[in-house]
């Protein structure tokens, strides 16, 4: 369904993504790891439109979405969340999400329909869904919340969860990747999952690609990937994130 | 509230001010009311789109076309304001375009797009200006009169009446095109554009789209009480009517009366004629810059210590007694 080939990314001469090449099938959840810096979240910003990639090729069933506006690449069915939340804070939580529904999706729907829709959204998440519930109440697992049931709310086919969840307690991570377990099972969505931490994620992935210095050091199965001495180097030089 | 219950003490009141032309108010008291129920809808054409930080300082030029065009046409060719009007419109929506568009695309927000909008202003006022063969450059002009002052067909009345209810149908119109904003889901995607364009466009916001529709229809409403007011006033000035001034003049009485509400620019409004006549009346012609200067000053204190202007005072003040009880 994604076919990412030679991906690169530089910032005034700063490789953040290198060269990066992968595959990603329908159904699948695949982990993107690699330590801070490594350019995950550089990778889902050119995925998903918010900045051009430099070099490389993108194809999103077939289509070539390299250089597209995010909210294009949104129709298309491409939705993501954001490492640091962006709620929109003088909006309700309803809304937030509603404008989601509104115009990400492919198709127009009306606007009383978005709004139950954003409440069916928010209760799947876990996030209370009347009509004064604002952004500024919620905590960082909250916010987190919030994004990923904004990025549901435009229906996408393939979700980039950019969840990286530090500041997250034990049980709030299991509860983030019970989510998205369950959101690949009943909803039948696609998901590459974002995380520098490896333990909760090679739990629930299928396949894993590793990160380092923006280029590609790693891919295969979670158990293959974690005997990678590559990986492990990575890893245990970079303290901390073991 | 329901909208409809919102909207009932509102079309009572609109009712009741249509009658009080019939009542025949001295020619003095019409005059203020036509120019605060003009001014009014301007100032809320300007708020449809600054309430969302599209703070425009552009709107003189709006102003000015939708002004001189209908007047020029007038005047050279015997053209009927019915059709100058509209093309006046439209000539403005298209300078609106020219201007927003890149200015959209390339992400120019906040004080760069106020700057950039100014300057669209004073090209406006120069080219005015320069046209002085057929506009009278910086004396101004004056449309040509009918014999007997009254006209359908050249839209000039001698009786204030009509400009009354001219006025007041377009203030209407500009509450309800507010409403329209609102009504749709371009409110929370406008608040949402504002806050954060780049949220706003993962999630399928056609961010570019969205802002300069609202602008293009800010424009438009500018552009037609630009035309009513120069019907009205019968003398057209590019110093009072296109320039940086008249775009300061917008912004400070939409800002005063609270450009978030619905009523605020209309607040404002009565706030800066009032003031103005108040301050005129005082000083008589004696000290002119002094009412100036003192204008200038309350309005500057207003900015400062009411950010949100009069009405969005009252509603804080209202919401605090509500939460209170
Ligand atoms: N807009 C930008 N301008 C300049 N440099 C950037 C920009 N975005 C990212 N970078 C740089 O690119 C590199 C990769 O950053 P990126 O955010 O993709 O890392 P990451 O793998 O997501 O890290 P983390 O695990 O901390 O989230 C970093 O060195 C970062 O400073
Ligand atoms: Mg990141």
């Amino acid at each position: 369904m994604l076919e990412v080939t030679g991906l690169s990314k530089s910032f005034g001469g700063f490789l953040a993504v290198s060269q990066v090449s992968f595959a990603l099938a329908r159904g699948e959840i695949l982990g993107l790891i690699g330590p801070n810096g490594s350019g995950k979240s550089t990778t889902f910003n050119l995925i998903a439109g918010t900045y051009p990639p430099s070099e490389g090729r993108i194809l999103f069933e077939g289509h070539d979405i390299g250089g597209l506006g995010a909210d294009r690449i949104c129709h298309l069915g491409i939705g993501r969340t954001f490492q640091i939340p962006r709620p929109f804070r003088k909006l309700s939580l309803c809304d937030n999400v509603a404008v989601a529904a509104y115009y990400g999706r492919n198709q127009a729907i009306a606007r009383e329909e978005a709004r139950a829709e954003a409440r069916r959204v928010l209760a799947l998440v876990g996030l209370p869904s009347d009509q004064d519930a604002m952004a500024d109440g919620l905590g960082a697992a909250g916010l987190k919340k919030l994004e990923l049931a904004r990025a549901l709310a435009t229906q996408p086919k393939l979700l980039l969860a950019d969840e990286s969840l530090g500041g997250l307690d034990a049980g709030e991570m299991d509860q983030a990747a019970e989510l998205l377990r369950r959101i690949r099972g009943e909803m039948g969505i696609t998901i590459i999952w974002v995380e520098h931490i490896m333990g909760v994620l090679m739990k629930v992935v299928d396949r894993v690609i590793v990160l380092d210095h923006g280029e590609k050091i790693a891919e295969g199965k979670p158990a293959e990937v974690a005997r990678d001495p590559r990986v492990i180097e990575v890893y245990l030089g970079s303290a901390g994130h073991g | 509230m329901s909208d409809r219950g919102r909207f009932l003490p509102l079309g009572a009141a609109a009712l009741a001010l249509a009658l009080v032309p019939l009542f025949g108010p001295p020619s003095y008291v019409m005059h203020m009311a036509v120019q605060i129920l003009l001014w009014s809808f301007i100032y809320t054409a300007w708020s449809i789109m600054g309430r969302f930080g599209l703070v425009s300082l552009g709107h003189g030029a709006f102003l000015g076309i939708g002004m001189y065009v209908p007047a020029l046409l007038w005047n050279l060719y015997g053209v009927t304001p019915w059709l100058g009007i509209p093309l006046g419109v439209l000539l403005a929506v298209l300078s609106a375009l020219v201007i927003g568009w890149p200015c959209f695309r390339l992400k120019v927000v906040g004080h760069y797009f106020a700057l950039v909008t100014l300057a669209l202003t004073e090209v406006a006022r120069l080219s005015i200006i320069a046209a002085r063969d057929i506009t009278g450059g910086s004396l101004g002009m004056t449309p040509k009169p009918v014999p007997g002052g009254h006209s359908w067909w050249a839209l000039q009345f001698v009786d204030k009446a009509y400009f009354f209810w001219i006025g007041l149908g377009l203030w209407l119109f500009g509450l309800w095109a507010w409403r329209a904003v609102d009504r749709s889901m371009r409110n929370p995607a406008l608040e949402a554009i504002a806050e954060d364009e780049t949220a706003a466009a993962a999630i399928g916001i056609g961010v570019t789209r969205l802002k300069l529709e609202v602008t293009l229809i800010s424009a438009a409403l500018t552009a037609l009480g630009g035309a009513a007011m120069g019907q009205y006033l019968q003398y057209l000035n590019p110093e009072t009517h296109a320039g940086i001034g008249i775009s300061l003049q917008i912004v400070f009485a939409a800002i005063a009366g609270g450009m978030y509400a619905m009523l605020g620019p209309t607040v404002g409004a009565v706030l800066t004629l009032v003031l103005t006549e108040a301050l005129r009346i005082a000083f008589g012609t004696t000290l002119i810059g002094a009412a100036n200067t003192i204008y200038g000053v309350l309005l500057i204190l207003f900015i400062i210590f009411m950010p949100r202007g009069i009405v969005g005072l009252i509603e804080e003040r209202l919401r605090a007694r509500g939460a209170k009880a």
